[in-house]
């Protein structure tokens, strides 16, 4: 019961951070990948800060056995380098460059109310669904 | 709320804010931190979408309820600031699609996105996170050199 409550506020704390930090507006991040045009490095900030913010809570976790609410760390144990990862990166880059929008701030900006997110997540969804077509290896 | 700062169009925003971007990324990684601390968990939006998506009912409650506080985060922002944040896309609604369509397959067959990938996985030096992010930052930017100054869209 108190993952539900945690997942709740510490996604609220999430999507505040990308109000915040604007991450949560597509021109802004498109400003960040356009390099030859009018370079806004906000975005590149940002991940600075999330990572200072991140790395502390990685390494009391590697400390521990167990997370503070029980249960076990589910973390990715994979090292291997293959072509779905690189092929799956590079059609999420692109899909990012068109839209401006990645999975967090398109969800967050959901709660604009305004139609066209709604048209990118429901796209976003589709992707998703249609990945499960593809065999699994 | 208002929302007359939204605006679906080509205005551009050219300002640097290092102060917010700071501020606000650190809340995103306290969030990272917290996820993994409290609950074990990686806070990678993609994975926890599309893991609710595929319907391991275990799984499906702690998503429903994080997705939810992602969706009311930019509110209670709001509520402090008295102005919703400003949202600018300057993809016309057919490119959105496109768009949104490529982050959602492409983010489930490389496991992960900006935050898993970028924030989490970078974080902890997973070689995979680290490869995976160089190659979507560069895609994302020659997607955009492309649009914005070779067809000038």
């Amino acid at each position: 019961m108190w993952a539900m409550l945690t997942s709740l506020f510490i996604g609220m704390l999430f999507g505040a951070g990308l109000t915040v930090s604007q991450m949560i507006n597509p021109a802004k991040v498109v400003s960040f990948l356009d390099f030859t045009g009018n370079w806004d490095p906000t975005l590149g900030v940002v991940m600075i800060g999330a990572l200072g913010a991140t790395i502390p809570g990685i390494m009391i976790a590697a400390r521990r056995q167990t997370p503070l609410l029980g249960g076990t760390f589910q973390i990715p144990s994979r090292q291997d380098i293959d072509a779905r990862l690189l092929g799956g990166a590079t059609l999420f880059g692109i899909g990012w460059g068109l839209s401006g929008f990645c999975p967090g701030p398109a969800i967050a900006a959901l709660s604009s109310g305004v139609w066209p997110v709604f048209v990118f997540v429901a796209a976003m969804i589709a992707g998703m669904l249609l990945f499960r077509l593809v065999p699994r290896t | 709320m208002g929302t007359g700062q939204v605006v679906v169009g080509d205005k551009r925003m050219e300002h640097f804010t290092p102060v917010s971007a700071l501020l606000g990324g650190a809340m995103i990684g306290l969030a990272a931190s917290a996820l993994l601390l409290l609950n074990g968990r990686i806070a990678g939006i993609s994975g926890i979408l599309g893991g609710s998506l595929e319907g391991s009912k275990d799984d499906l409650l702690w998503r429903i309820f994080f997705l939810t506080g992602l969706v009311v985060g930019p509110w209670l922002v709001t509520a402090v600031r008295g102005r919703f944040p400003e949202i600018v896309m300057q993809a016309p609604l057919f490119i959105l699609v496109v768009g949104g369509v490529l982050v959602g397959f492409g983010t489930r067959l490389g496991k992960g996105c900006t935050s898993g990938h970028g924030v989490c996985g970078v974080a902890r030096a997973s070689p995979r996170s680290i490869v995976a992010t160089v190659v979507f930052f560069l895609a994302a930017a020659i997607t955009v050199f492309i649009t914005h100054h070779v067809l000038g869209a």
